[in-house]
């Protein structure tokens, strides 16, 4: 026997539900896996790019930035563990006249070939060059560029490139390429003599890459090895750097995945609405089916198939939509979707079986999960029962489960509280779950309370449509738990959004106070101020004061991401320092200004005594308070920077705050800052400028997440005119039956207008209440179990207000659009139907 | 200078493989110490390291026996090179010094080349070399003299040899008292002295199995700052302990055409003062060609050489001792154990040593 058309065919008949059902499923299924697809092709190229530098290289030593003693690298090439070492010079530099930067590798050819052999330059063999390539790769003025950043900046051997070093530019030849790297767009490599000159890091190593002697174990030469180093210099595998720029960037997928997951629940409830409605109109055909000997459970699968069906188109158009989407990602916005963690990466999107069936299934499963209650409830009624007509309005859903509703927002509650698990929140994201469950669980409650409140009196459709809400919540639930879903998203995304960027600006004004900002192009590591460049800054005449600030960065414990050191001038109570906490001035050791991350990763607290490896020796520091720090994730250290050179007798600096003398004009004392050094090489901004940057950037990180939350909402919308569009076709007997009473169509429209705005209504209501909730846990749990910084919660109540206002009465005009059709048919033979 | 700097260009990394003989394309910067006639080589000063000239060499090469008695040839080259780059740059790194090495053994039963070199520049340790006696380093390679004895540690891939020689006399001076003339030209030309009829006694490790060995070698010391002669494309060079204790240097400059565009020898007969022997005392015949299987390259593995009235038959100790490293240095050239025989009669047993039959080693 098949029945397949009997039930796929209903699928075919409600054209217009099964439609959004599918499109929020595709939505769902494409979002989750474009996500992936775009975060997986960026890691596997990023970490192919690591793997290539690490070559064969069993361990790496690495250390701050600003680098370590090169002594070490004589004491561990002597160690018997050690077969090869290789001593590496790491700059970021940066073009000068160009935003491009590249990472250039300071290298000692002679042992690169044996530990790290991708990195060995090919002289180029162009007859010019051929004179001089035989020495080239160790030659002062010589770089080798990788072929993908010759292509990025236009360049082929032979040419000049001119770098920022130091406060000079660097005139330097491309003497060739780097066959092992040559996808690399930001790879340049030269001899390790030239950029200790060069970068002012004589005497200095950033990283040393060991090969071990055969047959010895990397975890017994670690700890041996481990042993001989200074203070803040560590040995890892050379994997560690990859799991960090996953661990740092796995917060924000997961952020993106949960979105997706959130649209594909939304799928989910479409189906449910639309099974739900579609199910009691079919209750006299299935008890007729059931009459004739098909069995319970063969209903309720094929109900549950019907859902899977539109499950499974969802989820294969979905992946497929999901692959087009991150290909146009990848070449729109990067490996990083605009966040910034990969630069310079150009990963290939590849086909991923598993994850793709993987997605395929999360889509069925939406589906199955959306049809299984209407299905339970068409099985279990009895034919004899459902063939008496007239039964439609006992939908599921009644009174709903408050206690339930309840129960499970307590848990979300509870899971607030959670710590994170393996750097992810994942309490957070289970309170955001309960707090949807129990959402829409409850949403009787508030369709009833709703309906209580609304005034008795008035016009005839006005009171027809509260009566219904309060008599029927069901209906009005079915259509609600769309929009509810879909609106506590967006409410919530808009709640953290406008809260992160009104903070972001509020500390851009706390961290930008000066008048004038002067730094040496844009990458610290390779441009800095020597003294002499600092005393002809300090020489400008119209400056009341300067602070300069040294930044490096350090390793405080194996396995983790480097942590930021700022130097600037603080004072005694840190009032220049963003500060949320600070600890009682005390004597004793010089203090040190925290980020929130500090404190979240390493357990810092204000007061508190700590051990920080400066210079190679560790230095007994005291916290003086916690800042925050919206500007890097992984710890950020803040140092008063006449500690910073007593400490460590390094005396550079990366950048000036300038505060102009009264009466100065800006203009004239940048002019003059400019030409304290060579033409290009300083860049004086003022903070508007750099202000107005960082929160486009900022906005441009979250276009994704805006466009997410359009599209949800829309899905949402239309899930409730579905909705409506299939109660009205079932409610055409009453409508009949109230044109016969005397009203008029105008008035049946104006009814369902008003019922469909109540219904949006309760829908907008609870999913205001629950996105408030869900916003404070993005907030508080999930951003700062993530991102490790805290934020002011700002509510856009105005866009807020706009946007629900906006929504009830979409829905309205989606109600009445639905019930012009049912309202087409002679009021007279809509009567007659069932008599 | 002369035999050895293509050697050297080949010997190195990939960077090098352009020839010697490479015209520099612009004056280097700094000078290199002149080889001018008339220096007195003194020792032991000038065993030790000469590091203002461009390049420098100690190269012992030898015939060894197994307890056995089974026959073994073994080669050893340090050399030194001041690139002429970095000389003003305080950065311990500057690569001003590089040191770079060759080892090799000749093993019949293999049929072929066991063979490895290492790469530095000098500091931190890790390479370097001294004045005033002979010692140079990379790595754990060492070549060094204490009192009147070398020594010479190499462990490479698949072999390794722990050395010692001792040489039976004086410093054999090349030429003209230690001036070496490479060319026609006043400029071609270097420092040189050999130390023949080392004898030899260690051990040699091959495939983790140590042997004790003894054996007799020749160990040459050259230094100079010029390139090689104008149009030369390749060398064959022999030094060869005679069995009654005498010694036998000779080489010629092959041009384009193959034909010698300058050759000399040194011929020490036992107990005799040596006697230098300008160009046309020296002729070198090719008799039988032997082709490599990796390489292609064709090369001259019997010769017959005349030394004034004297004719030498040059036999290998086998076929292939070709050294190619084209997988990590791109090096590739013939160095090989050699047995000479004076109307046929075993009058001793040398090295021989051919370059530029390859043309690809010098593209590169």
């Amino acid at each position: 026997m098949t029945l397949a058309p009997v039930f796929f065919g209903s699928l075919a008949r409600r054209r217009v539900a099964t439609l959004f059902s599918f499109a929020a499923i595709v939505l769902g299924v494409a979002l989750g896996m474009a996500v992936e697809a775009v975060h997986d092709a960026a890691l596997t190229e990023f970490g192919r790019g690591l793997r290539a530098m690490a070559g064969a290289a069993d361990l790496q030593v690495v250390g701050p930035r600003g680098g370590f003693d090169e002594a070490l690298y004589a004491r561990l090439a002597a160690r018997p563990e050690v077969a090869e070492a290789s001593p590496v010079v790491e700059v970021e530099t940066q073009l000068v006249d160009s935003l491009d930067t590249l990472q250039l590798l300071g290298v000692d050819v002679f042992t690169l070939a044996r530990v790290t052999p991708a990195l060995l330059p090919r002289p180029a063999q162009t007859g010019a060059a051929e004179g001089d390539a035989r020495f080239s790769i160790l030659a002062e003025d010589r770089v080798f560029l990788s072929e993908a950043a010759q292509q990025a900046l236009g360049l082929k051997p032979g040419d000049q490139l001119r770098l920022h070093a130091g406060s000079q530019p660097l005139e330097l030849r491309i003497a060739g390429d780097l066959p092992g790297a040559a996808e690399n767009r930001r790879l340049a490599v030269m001899d390790i003599a030239a950029v200790q000159q060069h970068f002012a890091k004589l005497g200095r190593l950033t990283r040393i890459d060991l090969r071990l002697t055969e047959g010895v174990a990397p975890a017994a030469a670690r700890v041996a090895l481990q042993a001989m180093l200074p203070a803040g210099v560590l040995i890892e595998a050379p994997a560690a750097a990859e799991n960090q720029a996953a661990n740092l960037s796995r917060a924000y997928r997961v952020n993106l995945t949960m979105l997706a997951a959130i649209a594909l629940v939304t799928g989910g409830f479409l189906v449910f609405s639309a099974q739900a409605l579609s199910v009691v109109r079919r209750r006299t055909e299935f008890a007729f089916l059931r009459a004739i000997g098909l069995s319970r459970r063969s209903l309720f699968a094929w109900l549950l198939a019907e859902g899977a069906l539109v499950g499974l188109a969802g989820g294969l158009v979905g992946v497929a939509v999901g692959h087009a989407l991150a290909w146009g990602m990848l070449a729109v916005l990067g490996g990083d979707l605009g966040a910034g963690f990969f630069s310079g990466l150009t990963p290939q999107l590849q086909f991923q079986p598993w994850t793709t069936a993987l997605y395929v299934a999360l889509g069925v499963l939406a589906g199955m999960a959306g049809a299984f209650l209407p299905a339970r409830e068409a099985a279990t009624v009895s034919p004899a029962q459902a063939l008496k007509a007239g039964d439609e309005a006992a939908l599921l859903g009644g009174r709903g489960h408050p206690r339930l509703g309840l129960a499970i927002l307590a848990a979300g509650l509870a899971a607030c509280w959670l710590p994170p698990i393996n750097g992810l929140p994942l309490g957070g994201y289970l309170a955001v779950d309960c707090l949807l469950a129990g959402g829409v669980l409850l949403l009787p409650v508030i369709a009833s309370a709703l309906a209580w409140l609304l005034p008795t009196g008035g016009p005839v459709p006005s009171r027809l449509a509260a009566a219904r809400l309060g008599a029927a919540p069901g209906h009005a639930v079915v259509a609600a738990a769309g929009v509810l879903t879909s609106v506590a998203l967006a409410a919530a995304m808009a709640i953290m959004v406008a809260s992160f960027r009104d903070s972001v600006d509020e500390w851009l004004g706390q961290v930008l106070p000066a008048d004038l900002y002067l730094r040496v192009g844009k990458i610290s590591s390779s441009g800095f101020l020597d003294e002499p460049q600092q005393g002809r800054i300090k020489a400008v005449p119209g400056i009341r004061e300067i602070r300069f600030t040294r930044e490096d960065s350090l390793r405080l414990a194996p396995g983790r991401a480097p942590v930021a050191l700022l130097a600037r001038p603080i004072s005694g109570d840190g009032h220049e320092v963003p500060l949320i906490a600070a600890a009682r001035p005390g004597g004793g050791a010089p203090a040190i200004w925290v980020s929130e991350a500090m404190q979240d990763l390493y357990g810092w607290r204000p007061g508190q005594s700590v051990e920080v490896p400066l210079a190679g020796r560790p230095v007994a520091l005291r916290v003086g308070g916690v800042w925050r720090d919206y500007a890097r994730q992984t710890g950020t250290l803040m140092i008063d920077l006449e500690d910073y050179r007593r400490l460590t007798g390094d005396r550079l600096a990366n950048h000036a705050a300038i505060f102009l003398a009264p009466g100065a004009v800006a203009d004239q004392v940048a002019a003059a800052l400019k030409a304290t050094g060579e033409p290009g090489a300083l860049e004086v901004t003022d903070p508007g400028f750099i202000r107005g940057m960082t929160l486009r950037i900022f906005d441009r990180t979250f276009a994704v997440t805006y466009l997410l939350e359009a599209v949800a909402v829309g899905i949402g919308l239309a899930g409730v005119a579905a909705s409506f569009a299939a109660l009205a076709a079932a409610r055409r007997r009453e409508f009949g039956m109230l044109r016969h009473l005397g009203l008029t169509r105008r008035q049946i429209g104006w009814m369902l207008a008003q019922e469909g705005a109540l219904a949006a209504g309760v829908g907008v209501l609870g999913g205001l209440l629950i996105g408030g909730a869900i916003g404070l846990v993005l907030i508080e749990v999930v951003n700062r179990q993530s991102f490790h910084w805290s934020m002011d919660i700002h509510v856009p109540w105005g866009s807020l207000a706009w946007f629900a206002g906006g929504l009830i009465a979409l829905a309205a005009l989606a109600a009445v659009l639905a019930g012009r059709q049912a309202m087409r048919q002679e009021a007279v033979l809509a009567v007659r139907e069932d008599w | 200078m002369n035999r050895r700097t293509c050697l050297l260009a080949l010997a190195s990394l990939p960077v090098w493989r352009i020839a010697a003989a490479a015209e520099p394309d612009q004056a280097p910067p700094v000078t290199f110490d002149p080889v001018l006639p008339g220096r007195t080589l003194t020792f032991p000063a000038d065993h030790g390291a000469h590091p203002g000239f461009r390049t420098e060499w100690w190269y012992a090469t030898g015939w060894l026996a197994l307890p056995d008695g089974s026959p073994l040839g073994f080669q050893t080259t340090f050399f030194r090179v001041r690139t002429g780059l970095g000389e003003e740059n305080p950065s311990a790194f500057a690569p001003r010094q590089l040191i770079l090495a060759h080892a090799a053994i000749a093993d019949p039963r293999l049929g072929r080349l066991r063979h490895d070199e290492r790469a530095a520049r000098v500091g931190f340790g890790r390479a370097g070399f001294e004045s005033g006696r002979t010692r140079v380093w990379v790595g754990d390679w060492r070549f060094e003299q204490t009192d009147d004895r070398y020594h010479a540690q190499v462990s490479g891939d698949g072999f390794g040899y722990s050395l010692s020689l001792v040489p039976a006399g004086p410093p054999l001076l090349n030429g003209a008292a230690g001036f070496s003339a490479k060319g026609p030209g006043p400029r071609d030309a270097s420092y040189y002295y050999s130390r023949p009829q080392l004898k030899v006694s260690g051990s040699v490790t091959l495939d983790g199995r140590t042997q004790s060995v003894t054996g007799l070698a020749w160990l040459d010391h050259e230094w100079s700052s010029e390139y090689l002669p104008q149009g030369a494309k390749g060398w064959d060079w022999i030094g060869v302990n005679l069995a009654d204790g005498g010694a036998l240097m000779a080489f010629r400059m092959r041009g384009n055409d193959g034909q010698a565009i300058w050759s000399a020898a040194t011929l020490q007969p036992a107990g005799g003062p040596a006697q230098a022997l300008p160009p046309e005392a020296v002729t070198f015949e090719p008799l039988r060609h032997w082709r490599s299987p990796r390489t292609g390259i064709d090369y001259p593995v019997e010769w017959r050489v005349r030394i004034n009235e004297r004719r030498f038959l040059l036999q290998p100790l086998m076929d292939d001792q070709e050294l190619d490293s084209r997988r990590s240095t791109g090096a590739v050239y013939w160095e090989g154990a050699v047995g000479v025989t004076e109307n046929g009669r075993e009058v001793g047993r040398g090295y021989l040593e051919m370059t530029g039959y390859g043309e690809k080693i010098r593209v590169g």
